[in-house]
């Protein structure tokens, strides 16, 4: 079964314990001055954005058919079974594809490396392979980021919202977004205020490209026997031509 | 030619070359970030443009490919040979600068094994691999007849119609996966560029930047050599880039139409000035392509088609860097070192045609220009072209 993420913005405090567990996880440098950066990068996977009395993290949102996997030409992103979109380094070229594709902008590049990686958040996926919760999930105190099966966190989404309708934008962001993520977000204040579009496709962003690449197959048998075809026509005429002892200076 | 203008354009040349030589030595000791402006906010930048547009002026190779040998119009071989030669100097830029760009460039071979067939990306860099290799046997026999081997020369000519028939369909594939990648971009890249029809674009505007380059480069070497196209092959080019310019503007018309962008061309916005810059510099020839007056002399044909080429680039520009600059929320300009080695490739590329020209047959048929031989030609096509306007 496919494994989520649940963040709910209201019960975040900003501790931003979850940012570094995260580093600590992805052994990555976590200091004051890390922490106090506001967006994602090469050195820090999810961030609590903070606005007020208001939160929100950025992470992946390992998305349900993810945009970066379609688009990466050796197949270095790949969307496991259990959820989480993971990255083999030993076989990305560094086309920047994804970044490019990626509709909430999450990949990010070692940009000063000789030898660089495109680094993001894969969802703690060794740890969610053994059965352990993301060390995100696992470390917040207030239980703000929740790991579970999909379905079940969409179901305790909807019943949060339901229980309590005063407290909540009445929406699931990532329920629908981009043809669903394994990312749910909940909050009280209007997505976009925190950089969420609002205007994302409810469909998987990889059939846009996919409709274009299904016709490779047709244009290839098509056109070659329509090519061919041609020649054949065009070069009987030249052949009969010089048969009959009529080619004249026009045709060179 | 005098020689200070030959002496001029050595020193633009080298010093071109220079300069790209070191920014390439930075690309390769301070990496993408020391070298270039990209960011994380834009990853992709002058260099995926300069690659959209190589590959487009490439078009003029299968295009004439599939006129002269697949459809048979012979009057036109003795463009083929630079065309192709044109297509091939095109994806070796796409080639260099894809290798400079890769953040890994020693993985470029990555796709060959590492197969992933839902990846527009994957599609280019097949295309690239097997085109390139095809433009490369259909440019053999230049060179083959220039050695004079006998044999191999008979054995490319055997296998050249299936080879063209690849050119063809390869081409058609990767000129429009080049418009394909930003199909996945739909909340990125600014309406007015952004359309399900990208593809289609693409491949038409190869065929509109082929035909001009065509034109171009005969009047180029006519200067340079003496040789061009007889006038009368020039005028029949006009003629053909006027329609498929009026085909593809109205193409680009008619789809703003349907997706309901019209009103967008109203807000005082770099992107519409950008915008309006290209259709301008594609709308300009076209009109003047249809006046019997303008595609009867070479030199409005090269005035024309030098707009035209202008036209391209700035769609290709427009694309990867104008309409992707406000969803960025960053203002990217490229730094010097991406402009030098973009302008170095395209040195290298006039230099290595320049020398291909003058070493190998590649205009065997063409004729020396002179007063005489052009001007009755003129004369002759003149009364049944204006008919037919």
């Amino acid at each position: 079964m496919s494994k989520a993420l649940l963040y709910d913005a209201t019960i975040c405090i900003g501790c931003k314990q979850c940012e570094a567990a995260c580093a600590e996880q992805n052994k990555l440098l976590y200091d004051d001055s890390v922490a106090s950066e506001q967006r994602q990068s090469e050195h820090k996977f999810t961030c609590v954005l903070t606005k007020g009395d208001k939160f929100m993290r950025r992470l992946c949102m390992n998305c349900q058919d993810p945009a970066c996997a379609s688009v990466c030409p050796v197949g270095a992103l790949k969307k496991t079974a259990t959820g989480p979109v993971t990255y083999d380094a030993d076989k990305c070229m560094g086309c920047r594809y994804c970044m490019l594709a990626c509709p909430f902008n999450v990949p990010k590049y070692e940009w000063n490396k000789l030898a660089p990686k495109v680094r993001k958040c894969t969802m703690c996926a060794d740890r969610v392979a053994n059965g352990k919760p993301t060390a995100c999930a696992e470390i917040c105190p207030t239980g703000a980021t929740k790991f579970g099966e999909r379905d079940a966190l969409i179901a305790e989404a909807q019943q949060r919202i339901h229980d309590n309708p005063g407290n909540y934008v009445n929406h699931i962001y990532g329920l629908n977004e981009v043809g669903g993520t394994s990312v749910l977000l909940l909050s009280s204040v209007p997505f976009e205020q925190f950089g969420y579009s609002g205007q994302m496709l409810s469909e998987p962003m990889p059939l846009l490209t996919y409709r274009a690449l299904s016709h490779v197959p047709d244009v290839v048998s098509l056109g070659g026997v329509l090519l061919g075809g041609i020649w054949w026509i065009t070069n009987r005429r030249a052949d009969v031509a010089n048969a009959e002892g009529k080619q004249s200076s026009e045709e060179e | 030619m005098e020689k200070p203008k030959l002496t001029f354009w050595n020193l633009v040349l080298w010093a071109t070359l220079m300069a790209g030589f070191y920014a390439v030595l930075l690309r390769f000791t301070r990496g993408l970030g020391g070298s270039t402006n990209l960011s994380d906010e834009f990853p992709w930048g002058l260099w995926v443009g300069f690659k959209l547009f190589a590959v487009c002026l490439a078009g003029g190779g299968f295009t004439l490919a599939a006129v002269v040998e697949i459809f048979n119009i012979k009057r036109y071989r003795p463009v083929l040979r630079p065309m192709i030669l044109t297509a091939f100097l095109g994806y070796s830029m796409f080639i260099c600068s894809l290798i400079l760009d890769l953040g890994r460039p020693y993985r470029v071979w990555h796709p060959m094994v590492m197969w992933n067939d839902h990846s527009v990306m994957f599609e280019i860099a097949w295309c690239v691999m097997l085109y390139t290799t095809v433009l490369l046997l259909e440019f053999s026999p230049v060179i083959l007849e220039r050695l004079g081997w006998k044999n191999a020369l008979r054995r490319v000519r055997m296998v050249m119609i299936p080879l063209v028939i690849a050119g063809v369909i390869l081409s058609t594939l990767h000129q429009s996966s080049l418009g394909s990648l930003y199909l996945i971009v739909p909340g990125k890249l600014y309406p007015l560029w952004y359309s399900p029809l990208e593809p289609v674009f693409f491949f038409i505007s190869a065929l509109c930047a082929g035909v001009a380059m065509t034109i171009f480069e005969s009047w180029h070497s006519s200067k340079a050599f003496g040789k061009q196209l007889e006038l009368p092959l020039l005028v029949g080019l006009g003629r053909v880039l006027a329609v498929l310019l009026s085909f593809y503007l109205a193409l680009r018309a008619v789809d703003l139409a349907h997706r309901s962008v019209f009103y967008l061309l109203r807000l005082p916005r770099a992107e519409t000035y950008l915008f309006l810059l290209e259709i301008a510099l594609l709308v300009t020839p076209m009109l003047l392509l249809f006046r019997p007056r303008i595609h009867n002399s070479p030199t409005a044909l090269y005035f024309c088609s030098v707009l035209t080429l202008l036209g391209f680039v700035t769609n290709r520009m427009n694309v990867a860097i104008t309409g992707m600059q406000a969803s960025s929320g960053v203002s990217y300009f490229p730094r010097w070192s991406e402009f030098a080695i973009t302008l170095s490739l395209v040195a290298s590329a006039f230099a290595i045609f320049w020398c291909a020209v003058k070493y190998l047959p590649v205009f065997p048929e063409a004729q020396p220009v002179t007063a005489k031989t052009a001007v009755p030609a003129l004369q002759q096509m003149t009364p049944e072209f204006s008919h037919a306007d």
